[in-house]
């Protein structure tokens, strides 16, 4: 099945939302999107965190499928991943310290996000090439930012409205999101169609 | 690292030697134990994967005493093994109990409105055309995008599509397409449900790509195809 | 280390998990398997029995060998040791029925990513012997099981119509589609959280 990168960008971004479609990164969704703040530089830290993990799960895939050693996928995706992750952050501090300060403390939370796992196994199963791959994972990452960001706007806005005692908190943001969700199955079949 | 400057009493601090053995010995333990279970569980999962397969195939071709599973790849047609290498199209040959090619069953697949769509189809050399699907996996939503399965008006289009090669056997004559409910006219159209339009094409698309791939590579060896190796002869 | 917490027997190890500190309802951790594969009865339970055995054999493993790893490497050990179980569960899967490994897809895989196992053995199995470990690590598992069951239940029930796949009302009853759909997934969590929240306010007010 080829799909466009365009088309791939577009639908895992959207109507394939990993948050809000497919339930990827929740934890941090619902914990960090408090402020619009801290949700912005969470996002693109994940976004780039994402981009990594693809990249490493692309190579790996190819090393493993070239040793025929397929069974070990799983177990090789987590530690390297972990790995490159915290690598990419000591290359960040040494060379970058401003976006280290910007980026750096989240880093270490994401490693063992679903989402940046999540990235890695469904374009293994999906058998995307390496085009594909990037593009799923920019995608992926957009639409996390985009789903932390709505959120947090919204969120920000309740602080001040007066909610039923056992409405706030978790079950509060739970239906918010699924409002969010099924705002977003509008967007069912964009860039599919032809 | 000379400038560790930690609160930690050098005491305390593990030797790399010991990290690396403890982490190499886990490695090693873990690792043992998934190929223990892979090679366990490997012939079960074989087994399971040919009767998902052949329930599959037999609901298209209910008389099919044989499948065989072939590849299609640029360069000619080869029996399968393992999964199919890239750019290669699987199918499955049907024999009946003398080992008369009955039909060919191959898997198309595209993205609908919720995911991908993949369908199984049957496709008759001797009519040249498909005369059957099924639905092999889908997360369309319910009620809607799931009348590619129970609407019989919409069954019926894959009764007979047409997907004949055109006389220089590298497309087909006519590319098959799902067109507005109401508005077939050609035996290669696919009429679509009203409300489920976006599947109803992922459908057309799914089984055109496979068909544009699969035929011309299947054609020029057919004859090869129509007789089991191995058996009558 | 309070004397108190010391004492706790076996029996309260088990039952920690499946009430008191219920990974779903109380600690709403592991939310990405929750709602994404919760889409029916059947689902659940397939979910939550494989999470079960992961937390379970880690546990189990990661006690025995609590005194053998270095501090400084004990993630690293505790994510490898819990990917080879998850791997495990995988394999396993597929060896029983295709047609649960179809429906749960890549979410078998991130199990390894759920927080409650991780937690479990940071903070439970790495300081307690195996007996204790595996009992609360099994009590956690059927506690995450019983809100997987919750959850798919409820959405199977009004997105279906059906309960672990049979039919429980007429022809005539007209699904609730959303229910089975993503967004369903968050509305029934949140509604499980408003109940549980709304029971605990009341419960308080009548003590006081």
């Amino acid at each position: 099945m080829d799909e466009s990168l365009g088309q791939i960008f577009v639908i895992t971004l959207l109507s394939s939302n990993f948050v809000l479609a497919m339930f990827l990164g929740l934890c941090p969704f619902l914990g960090v999107s408090g402020k619009l703040e801290t949700a912005v530089p969470m996002g693109i830290a994940t976004s780039f965190v994402m981009l990594v993990a693809s990249l490493c799960a692309y190579g790996l895939n190819w090393l493993l499928g070239y040793f025929e050693l397929e069974f070990l996928r799983l177990i090789s995706y987590i530690v390297v991943i972990a790995s490159t992750v915290q690598l990419v952050e000591m290359a960040m501090k040494r060379f970058s310290p401003a976006l280290f300060r910007a980026l750096g403390i989240y880093l270490p939370l994401i490693t063992t996000n679903c989402a940046v796992l999540g990235v890695a196994l469904f374009q293994t199963a999906r058998g995307y090439d390496f085009g594909q791959s990037v593009a799923f994972s920019l995608g992926g990452g957009a639409g996390f930012t985009l789903a932390l960001v709505l959120m947090a706007g919204v969120r920000e806005r309740l602080k001040l409205s007066d909610i039923p005692g056992a409405m706030q908190g978790t079950a509060l943001s739970l239906m918010l999101a699924g409002l969010l969700s099924l705002a977003f199955m509008g967007f069912g079949g964009i860039g599919v169609s032809r | 690292m000379s400038e560790h400057r930690t609160g930690i009493p050098p005491a305390d601090i593990t030797g790399s030697g010991r990290l690396v053995a403890t982490l190499g010995l886990v490695t090693m333990i873990c690792g043992a134990l998934i190929v223990a279970v892979w090679q366990w569980t490997l012939p079960a999962i074989a087994a399971n994967k040919k009767v998902v397969l052949e329930r599959g195939v037999k609901a298209l071709v209910p008389d099919a005493a044989r499948i065989v599973e072939y590849d299609a790849a640029a360069d000619g047609i080869r029996p399968a093994q393992g999964d199919p290498a890239a750019g290669a199209v699987r199918f499955y040959a049907t024999y009946d109990g003398e080992g008369r090619l009955l039909a060919i069953a191959a898997e198309g697949a595209a993205r609908g409105y919720a995911d991908v769509v993949r369908v199984l189809y049957g496709y008759r050399p001797a009519c040249e055309c498909i005369f059957g699907i099924r639905v092999v996996q889908m997360k369309e939503t319910p009620g809607i995008g799931d009348k590619i399965i129970t609407d019989a008006a919409f069954v019926a289009n894959f009764d007979g599509l047409d997907v004949s090669l055109a006389p220089d056997m590298k497309s087909l004559s006519n590319e098959v397409k799902t067109v507005k409910h109401g508005s077939k006219k050609f035996g290669w159209e696919i009429d679509a449900i009203t409300g489920a339009t976006i599947t109803s094409k992922a459908v057309g698309r799914g089984i055109n790509d496979s068909v544009q791939m699969l035929l011309p590579r299947l054609r020029p060896n057919l004859e090869e195809l129509k007789r089991e190796k191995g058996s009558g002869k | 280390m309070t004397a108190s917490t010391k004492q706790i027997t076996n029996m309260e190890q088990l039952l920690e998990g499946i009430w008191k500190q219920n990974p779903v309802f109380v600690m709403t951790l592991g939310m990405c398997p929750t709602l994404a594969v919760t889409v029916s009865g059947f689902n659940a339970l397939g979910m939550g029995v494989a999470t079960a055995f992961v937390l379970v054999c880690s546990a189990g493993l990661i006690s025995l060998l609590r005194n053998f790893i270095p501090k400084e490497v004990r993630i690293a050990t505790y994510i490898v040791i819990i990917a080879t179980f998850v791997t495990l569960v995988d394999y396993i899967i597929q060896a029983v029925s295709l047609a649960l490994y179809d429906a749960l897809g890549a979410f078998i895989q991130l199990i390894v990513v759920n927080c409650i196992i991780l937690g479990r053995a940071e903070a439970h199995a790495a300081k307690n012997p195996p007996l204790p470990a595996v009992l609360n690590a099994f009590g956690m598992g059927i506690g995450f099981t019983i809100g997987l069951l919750a959850l798919g239940c409820v959405r199977e029930i009004l997105g279906a119509g059906k309960l672990f796949g049979v039919s429980l009302f007429g022809a005539s009853f007209q699904p609730w589609v959303v229910m089975v759909l993503p967004p369903g997934g968050f509305f029934v969590l949140g509604g499980w959280l408003l109940l549980f929240a709304w029971w605990a306010k009341r419960k308080e007010s009548n003590h006081g």
